[in-house]
């Protein structure tokens, strides 16, 4: 029996690890200059996780068949523990817990305690359910109000924009794909129309809830390496996906991300507001 | 408090009568059978429903034969539909969280054996104690009654988000009716949670007999005691947080639905300024507490079991007793980690995450104690023995998984993922019910006087132990590949809908269904064992709690009247030069060195 504890937690932790260790299953490309950080930080930690894992569960296999009862009248050692090492492991936990997080300080101020560049461009992404809608403030730069009791899908006023009055909103676009410019800052500023979602692509190492009542902003930039991407072949597409749960079609809120060079990001973009 | 206080005041007849005997005990061992059977009712409901959900996962499609007999709008022709899903992991969640992983440890194991192992003849207050369990009991039959409501039951998850779920039935389905039960039943739970809670804390502080120090209580003790402040603290917080709810459903107020909301394109009158974070703050200020409510009474049977089948003293028994203390006191600090990409200042998520990391220091203390008391033991590999050794390896396993989660940037790509699934149930799921198991194997005679079939229960530990790693371990691992938690089907987003994602899903069912099937053999052992087993013994494990000293199952006073007293720490085994290789916590033998 003992043996079998012992073989068990040896070969859990060897193809445990081993499944980390060959990205089996794994991140996909990363497509933003603050993602590396992200990934170096997982990378660290998981470094560091999968030392104390295999000891701890090597250590706990060994015990358990080096000390089973083997009934020769070995006597148990007699101890009540040891202040000492109850000092070291405590220290050494709290210097290893505490110093990975402060390491990973760096990549969080650098995504959150700064706001976008001034000359960032910005997007309103939008979530209801189970749609998502993206906003382009147009040549004015300037987003219009929204009105709620315009909202209506009905008649495609997704946003609730009232172009016959308010100014602002009369270049505003409107959207299902978010369109970005590659290698350029982008600043997604997130509202929702009914309840929570959020908003998570996997290649952006983006993920920021929508919380009705409020504007959440985030904040990244793309590198060349979405272009030489992309979901399903074509480079720069990437799906973006709720992750929130927010009613019965959760598991279908989806829309796509498509990065372009500046130069079709601009087309791109003239065409959508063409089409409004 | 005093360590020379008299042992229990307070006495009780034995009932005579069937109905007041078993029914309307005053008994803190029947109540604490009537909790565990509650639990255990409650578990293999929740269980059902998550093989329900992972059959849907894997074959969404797929004609699950009779379904549509608990629901016919949630299963037309025995298909789930995807609302469906989302309702039986909400009543999954509910049943799990609350019903069985706070309940059984606490309510069960606790109420049994608190009073007994600081040598009391009943909890503090019996009829709070009755109360407490009704109370619950109340509680689950109204989180159950919303199967049978015509909306369905709710479907906004354990964590009911507003305003999901807070806007009524123009939400979607499962929002009307269905979400008012469960606020009501979480409500009642609250309510018995804290009267039990303070009924603990009073036991515990008032009726340890002669010279039952703290310092010389069993780890059980401090656990239950521990859980018992931090539920009375979490659960208050909870019950206000459900009445606000409560209030935004039905009273017109809007403590968490802003205004201007447009759902299905219907404006929603009549709310304004509510706060949606408001609630997660207030929900998680319970909902990370609860995790070690479920967790720490584990702990504490662990720590008991390691020690008396290994026939060693606890290694670091202030350590251990310390480090449940940091633990509770630090649960309190760090619900923000779970809020981290919500919208909360990402300042505040920074100071959530150290508070997080430093509740590892804890942890990691009580896994090294482990760790050192099997060091140099005589191990007894009891089912008991494998369940406690299984706890640790699952602890370790769940608790790292933490450390990811911890860090908000490496939680930006794990967030709302199956990593996050896998870590949870590894740790305060199956982990607890791991020492639900131990505890069970290892008090079972002394409940019901007869011993547990250990064949049967060896092969209900094995097929779990290497079932749960086959099912919760892949999480991690689709975690990382993207796999987002609460989708009721996978074939909607491209990345998720591939042999890669889909074929591991088949793997974990598959691994689902014979773990699953596993756990009616452990049923058979259990009731087989209450009538066939074989008689136990006063003292079957050569313990030395004070739940050994009495028969088994115990007297309606536990004592038969006798007072005992309390010479040695709990956990003297191989003690050099004593009579046996363990000393009773009540033995007049001279006193041992302690720790």
């Amino acid at each position: 029996m003992a043996l079998g504890i012992a073989l068990f937690l040896a070969f859990l932790t060897i193809i445990s690890v081993y499944l980390f260790w060959a990205h089996v299953w794994w991140f996909p490309a990363n497509i933003v200059t603050h993602g590396a950080a992200i990934d170096r930080q997982f990378n660290l930690t998981l470094i560091i996780c999968g030392i104390i894992f295999v000891l701890a569960q090597f250590g706990l296999a060994y015990y358990v068949w080096k000390y089973r009862e083997r009934g020769n009248g070995r006597k148990a050692i007699y101890s009540h523990g040891n202040n000492k090492l109850e000092a070291t492991w405590t220290i050494a936990a709290a210097i290893v817990f505490i110093g990975l997080n402060l390491l990973g300080y760096r990549v969080w101020a650098n995504m959150h305690f700064t706001g976008a560049a001034p000359n960032a461009l910005r997007i309103e992404v939008w979530g209801e359910q189970f749609q998502w809608y993206f906003r382009y403030p147009g040549p004015d730069g300037q987003f219009g109000p929204v009105h709620p009791e315009l909202m209506n899908d009905g008649n495609a006023n997704y946003l609730g924009l009232d172009r016959a009055h308010d100014q602002a909103s009369k270049d505003d676009i409107v959207t299902a794909t978010l369109g970005i410019p590659v290698d350029r800052e982008v600043e997604l500023i997130l509202r929702s129309k009914d309840v929570n979602h959020s908003f998570y692509c996997r290649e952006l190492r983006v993920h920021q809830d929508l919380v009705p009542g409020m504007e959440i902003p985030i904040h990244f930039q793309t590198t060349d390496e979405a272009l030489r991407n992309g979901e399903g072949g074509v480079p720069g597409r990437y799906e973006i996906v709720c992750t929130q749960l927010c009613g019965l079609g959760h598991y279908k809120m989806r829309a796509f991300l498509q990065v372009m060079t500046d130069q079709d990001f601009e087309k791109w973009l003239q065409a959508q507001a063409e089409a409004q | 408090m005093s360590e020379a206080h008299v042992a229990a005041v307070h006495r009780h007849e034995a009932p005579k009568s069937f109905i007041w005997k078993y029914v309307f005990s005053l008994d803190h061992k029947v109540i604490g059978k009537q909790y565990y059977f509650l639990a255990l009712f409650s578990v293999f409901v929740g269980m059902l429903l998550s093989m329900l959900m992972r059959w849907h996962l894997v074959w969404p499609d797929a004609h699950i034969p009779g379904l549509h007999l608990l629901s016919a709008t949630g299963a037309p022709s025995d298909q789930m539909t995807p609302e469906y899903y989302l309702s039986l992991m909400t009543m999954h969640a509910t049943l799990m969280v609350f019903f069985v992983l706070t309940t059984a440890p606490q309510g069960g194991f606790g109420n049994y054996f608190l009073p007994i192992q600081i040598g009391a003849e009943d909890m503090a207050f019996p009829r709070l104690n009755m109360l407490s369990f009704w109370v619950t009991l109340a509680g689950l039959l109204v989180l159950i009654s919303a199967f049978f409501v015509a909306d369905g039951p709710p479907l906004s998850g354990w964590t009911a988000y507003p305003p999901l779920s807070a806007l009524g039935s123009v939400a979607g389905p499962g929002e009307g009716l269905g979400q008012d039960l469960w606020i009501i039943s979480i409500a009642l739970f609250c309510v018995g949670s804290l009267l039990g809670a303070i009924n603990f804390i009073s036991t515990l502080l008032e009726l340890r007999t002669r010279g039952m120090k703290l310092m010389r209580l069993p780890l059980t003790c401090w656990a239950w005691g521990i859980t018992a402040v931090l539920a009375l603290l979490s659960f208050a917080v909870l019950f206000a947080a459900g009445i606000l709810l409560f209030l935004d459903r039905v009273g017109g107020t809007s403590f968490f639905i802003p205004g201007g909301e447009v759902i299905s394109d219907r404006l929603i009158t009549g709310h304004l300024g509510g706060s949606p974070l408001l609630w997660q703050h207030l929900f998680w200020f319970f909902g990370h507490p609860e995790v070690y409510i479920a967790i720490l009474p584990g702990m504490g049977i662990t720590s008991h079991i390691l020690s008396t089948f290994a026939r060693k003293p606890i290694f670091g028994y202030r350590a251990m007793a310390y480090s449940m203390m940091a633990i509770g006191f630090l649960s309190f600090c760090v619900w923000g980690h779970h809020m981290f990409v919500s919208g909360m200042s990402p300042y505040t998520g920074f100071a959530f995450s150290i508070m997080t990391m430093a509740i590892g220091v804890p942890s990691a203390i009580k896994t090294f104690n482990w760790l050192g008391t099997l060091w140099g033991g005589r191990l007894r590999l009891t089912t008991a023995m494998l369940f406690a050794i299984g706890f640790v390896s699952l602890f370790v396993t769940g608790g790292l998984s933490g450390l990811f989660l911890a860090q908000p940037p490496v939680d930006v790509p794990l967030h709302a993922g199956y990593f996050v699934v896998g870590h949870f149930h590894m740790v305060m799921g199956v982990a607890a019910i791991f020492a639900m198991f131990a505890g069970t194997f290892f008090w079972f005679p002394k409940m019901f006087g007869r011993m547990m079939n250990e064949t049967l229960g060896k092969i209900h530990f094995w097929v779990t132990f290497v079932g749960v790693y086959c099912i919760f371990m892949p999480m991690h691992y689709l975690g990382i590949a993207g796999n987002i938690r609460r989708y009721s089907r996978f074939d909607q987003v491209n990345f998720l809908n591939s042999p890669h994602i889909i074929g591991l899903h088949e793997f974990m069912t598959i691994a689902a269904f014979i773990t699953g099937a596993v756990q009616l053999v452990f049923l058979f052992n259990l009731f087989w064992s209450m009538f066939k087993g074989e008689k136990a013994t006063e003292n079957p494990w050569e313990a030395t709690s004070l739940e050994w000293t009495i028969p088994s199952p115990p007297p309606h006073d536990n004592f038969a009247g006798k007072i005992p007293a309390v010479y040695h720490d709990p956990y003297e085994f191989g003690v050099p030069g004593a009579a046996k290789d363990y000393v009773m916590q009540d033995s007049p033998e001279a006193p041992t060195r302690g720790h």
